[in-house]
C-alpha cells in the first residue's frame, strides 16, 4: 500500500489539473507533451538510473515506433492499433538483437555505441525516402479512436497520454520492487558481485533495455498519431540527449524524479521563449548550473532537503523534550 | 578508378586530420580529468567563428593576428570551462559531467548564435586557391595546410607529454591525483593546462579547415561527435590512438561517400565503429581494462 502512495497521489494530480485549469494551454498542450516525454523518461530511467547503463540513442526507438505507425497507416492503410503493435514488435526484436553486443560495453564506450546507434537510425530515416518521405517527413497520419471515442481534442490527448504514463509508471514501480528490480540495482552496484550471487546479468540488462525501448516505441506511436505529421528532426541525437537530461535532471534512480525532469525540460523552453535570442544561451546555462550545484538531480535533492528539514525539526523537539525531563 | 581512389584518399586524410585534432583534444581532457568533454566541437566552432569575426569587414584585422587572437580567445574559453563548470563538479558521476559539458556546448552555441547569427561564414585560403595536381587527382594548398598543421601539432603534443616536466605532470595527475599533489604537482593548474591545450587544438583545427568547409554557429556539433567517435575508435586512454582513429574515420567516410553513397557516409562510419567496439570493446589501440573487485 505504502509503496504505491506516490502513484495514487500522482494519479490524483493528473485528474485534478485539467479540472482546476480547464482549457489551459499549459495543462493540456504543453502538459500533454510533458506526459509523453515522461513515458520516455520513466522507461529510460529503468535502464540508466536503476541498471546504470547509459543510452545516448534512445530517440531511435521513439522514432521507430513513430515511423512504424506512420508508414503502416498512411502507406498501407492499416488501422492505428495493429500498426502500433507492429511498431512495438519491431522495436522489441531490434532492441533484443542489439542489446547483447552493446551492453557488453561499459562507460564511455557504451555511451558512444548507443550514440552511434541513434545516429544510424536517424540517417536511415532521412535516406530511405521511398518509405519515410526523407527529410520532408510523413503527413496526414490518422488520429486515434478508442472504441469509437475519437481522440480529437487537446484534452482527450492529455487523457490518453496520462493513462499511458500511469500504466508505464505502474509497471516500472512494480518492476523496481520485484526480484528483477533488485537484480538491476545489484548489477548497478557491481556487475561481478551480482553475477556471484547468481544473477544472470546479461539477461537482466537485455530485459531492461527491451522494456525501455518498448516504452519509447509506444510513446513514438502516440506522438505520430497526435501530431499527424512527423519528420526525422524529432528523432535526432538532440532528442536523445534531452531524454538523458530529463532522467539526470530529476535524479537518477528516482521514477518520480524522471517524470519531474521531463516536466521541467518540457516547460523550460516554453518559459524561455520570452528571452528570444538569448533562449539557447540561457537554456545551456541553466542546464550547467543545475548539474553543477545539484548533481543528485532536482527531485532527489529536493527530497533530501525536505527530509533534512523534517529530521532537524524532529531532533529539535526531542531535545526540548529531554530538557523538560531533566 | 585509381585516380578516383587517390582523390578520395587525399580528401579522407584532410578530413581525418581535423577529426584527429578534435579526438586528440578529447583524449587529453579524458586522460587528465576522466571527463568526456562534449563541448570539444564547440572549441572548433569558437576558433573558426572568432577568426572570421575578427578578420571580417573593412575594419577587420589582417589574417594572421586575427587567427592568433581567435586561438587565444578559444584557449580562454577552455580554461573558463574547466575553472567554472568542471572543477566545481569534481567527483560527480560520468553522466552528470557529460550533461554539464553538453550544457556548456549548448551555452557556447547560444553565445555564437547571439553574436553572429545563423549565417555560414568562410575564411580566405591561406596561400591561394590554385589546385595542385598529383597524377589526375587535385589538391588545394589549404589541404596541405590542414595535413601539415595537424601533423606538427600531433608531434608537438607527443613531445609535450613525453619530454617536458609539465606534460609528465599532467600524466601524473591522470594516474593518481592524490599522489600527484603529494609530490608537489599543482593539480588544479595542470587541469587548466590540459583544457587550454585541448581548446588550442580545437581552435587550430577550426581555423585550418574553415577555408575549405566553411563554418557556422552549429558547426561544432557534428565535429564534436566525429572527434568523440575517433577517440573511441582509437581507444580513449591513448592519445596517439585517438589520432589514428581520426585519420581512419576520415578515410572510411571519404571512401564510403565516394564508392558507396554520400548520404550514408556518416552511417557507414558509425556502423564500422560499432563493429570495432563489438570485437574490441576498448577500441583499436586501447588496452583492455580489467575490473577490480
Amino acid at each position: 500500500m505504502k509503496r504505491l502512495t506516490g502513484f495514487w497521489a500522482f494519479t490524483l494530480l493528473l485528474v485534478l489539473l485539467p479540472i482546476v485549469f480547464p482549457d489551459n494551454y499549459y495543462v493540456t498542450v504543453v502538459g500533454g507533451t510533458a506526459l509523453m516525454n515522461a513515458i520516455l523518461a520513466v522507461g529510460l530511467n529503468l535502464l540508466m538510473g536503476y541498471a546504470g547503463q547509459i543510452s545516448l540513442g534512445h530517440a531511435a526507438f521513439f522514432g521507430i515506433g513513430a515511423y512504424a505507425s506512420a508508414i503502416l497507416t498512411t502507406r498501407y492503410g492499416w488501422n492505428p492499433w495493429p500498426a502500433m503493435s507492429a511498431g512495438l514488435a519491431l522495436t522489441g526484436v531490434l532492441a533484443f538483437l542489439v542489446a547483447r553486443p552493446i551492453l557488453r560495453l561499459k562507460g564511455h564506450y557504451l555511451a558512444m555505441a548507443t550514440l552511434g546507434l541513434g545516429i544510424i537510425v536517424h540517417i536511415i530515416l532521412v535516406q530511405t525516402e521511398g518509405l519515410t518521405g526523407g527529410p520532408d517527413g510523413l503527413s496526414d497520419i490518422p488520429g486515434l479512436a478508442i472504441f469509437g471515442w475519437a481522440v480529437d481534442s487537446d484534452l482527450r490527448w492529455y487523457i490518453v497520454m496520462a493513462v499511458t504514463l500511469l500504466l508505464v509508471l505502474w509497471l516500472a514501480l512494480n518492476i523496481i520492487a520485484s526480484r528483477s528490480g533488485r537484480a538491476l540495482r545489484a548489477l548497478h552496484g557491481s556487475e561481478i558481485a551480482a553475477e556471484m550471487m547468481g544473477i544472470d546479468t546479461t539477461a537482466t540488462k537485455t530485459g531492461v533495455f527491451v522494456i525501455a525501448a518498448l516504452s519509447a516505441s509506444l510513446a513514438g506511436s502516440l506522438f505520430a498519431h497526435q501530431q499527424s505529421f512527423i519528420s526525422p528532426d524529432s528523432f535526432s541525437f538532440f532528442f536523445s540527449i534531452e531524454l538523458v537530461t530529463m532522467v539526470v535532471l530529476g535524479g537518477m534512480a528516482s521514477t518520480f524524479g524522471a517524470i519531474f525532469g521531463a516536466v521541467v525540460l518540457t516547460f523550460l523552453p516554453e518559459l524561455l521563449v520570452v528571452f528570444e535570442d538569448y533562449e539557447v544561451m540561457i537554456f545551456g546555462a541553466i542546464l550547467m548550473l543545475m548539474m553543477i550545484f545539484l548533481p543528485q538531480g532536482l527531485f532527489v535533492s529536493g527530497q533530501q532537503l525536505l527530509r533534512r528539514l523534517l529530521a532537524r525539526r524532529a531532533t529539535g523537539t526531542a531535545k526540548e523534550g529531554s530538557h523538560g525531563a531533566a | 578508378m585509381f585516380d578516383q581512389i587517390l582523390q578520395f584518399l587525399l580528401t579522407g586524410v584532410t578530413v581525418g586530420a581535423t577529426y584527429a585534432l578534435v579526438a586528440l583534444g578529447f583524449a587529453i581532457i579524458y586522460n587528465a580529468s576522466d571527463v568526456v568533454n562534449f563541448a570539444q566541437g564547440e572549441f572548433v566552432m569558437m576558433g573558426a567563428m572568432s577568426a572570421v569575426a575578427l578578420s571580417a569587414g573593412d575594419g577587420g584585422l589582417p589574417l594572421l593576428p586575427s587567427l592568433a587572437l581567435a586561438v587565444l580567445i578559444t584557449i580562454g574559453v577552455g580554461i573558463l570551462l574547466q575553472r567554472f563548470a568542471i572543477a566545481p563538479a569534481h567527483g560527480a558521476s560520468v553522466v552528470t559531467t557529460i550533461i554539464i559539458t553538453i550544457g556548456a556546448s549548448i551555452f557556447l552555441r547560444g553565445v555564437a548564435l547571439l553574436l553572429w547569427g545563423k549565417d555560414i561564414f568562410a575564411l580566405p585560403h591561406f596561400s591561394g586557391e590554385t589546385p595542385l595536381h598529383i597524377g589526375n587527382a587535385t589538391l588545394l594548398p589549404q589541404n596541405l595546410w590542414v595535413m601539415g598543421g595537424a601533423a606538427l601539432m600531433v608531434i608537438g603534443v607527443h613531445l609535450f607529454f613525453n619530454h617536458t616536466t609539465q606534460g609528465k605532470a599532467i600524466l601524473a595527475c591522470a594516474c593518481n591525483r592524490t599522489a600527484a599533489s603529494l609530490v608537489g604537482i599543482n593539480v588544479g593548474m595542470m587541469m587548466l593546462v590540459a583544457y587550454g591545450l585541448s581548446a588550442f587544438l580545437g581552435a587550430m583545427a577550426g581555423i585550418l579547415v574553415t577555408p575549405i568547409t566553411f563554418t557556422s554557429y552549429d558547426a561544432g556539433v557534428m565535429l564534436g561527435l566525429k572527434g568523440f567517435s575517433a577517440a573511441i575508435l582509437g581507444g580513449m586512454g591513448n592519445p596517439m590512438g585517438a589520432v589514428a582513429g581520426g585519420l581512419l574515420l576520415g578515410l572510411i567516410e571519404s571512401l564510403a561517400a565516394g564508392l558507396i553513397s554520400s548520404g550514408y557516409k556518416d552511417a557507414i562510419g558509425f556502423v564500422i565503429l560499432l563493429l570495432v567496439l563489438f570485437f574490441r570493446p576498448s577500441g583499436l589501440f586501447g588496452r583492455a581494462s580489467a575490473e577490480r573487485v
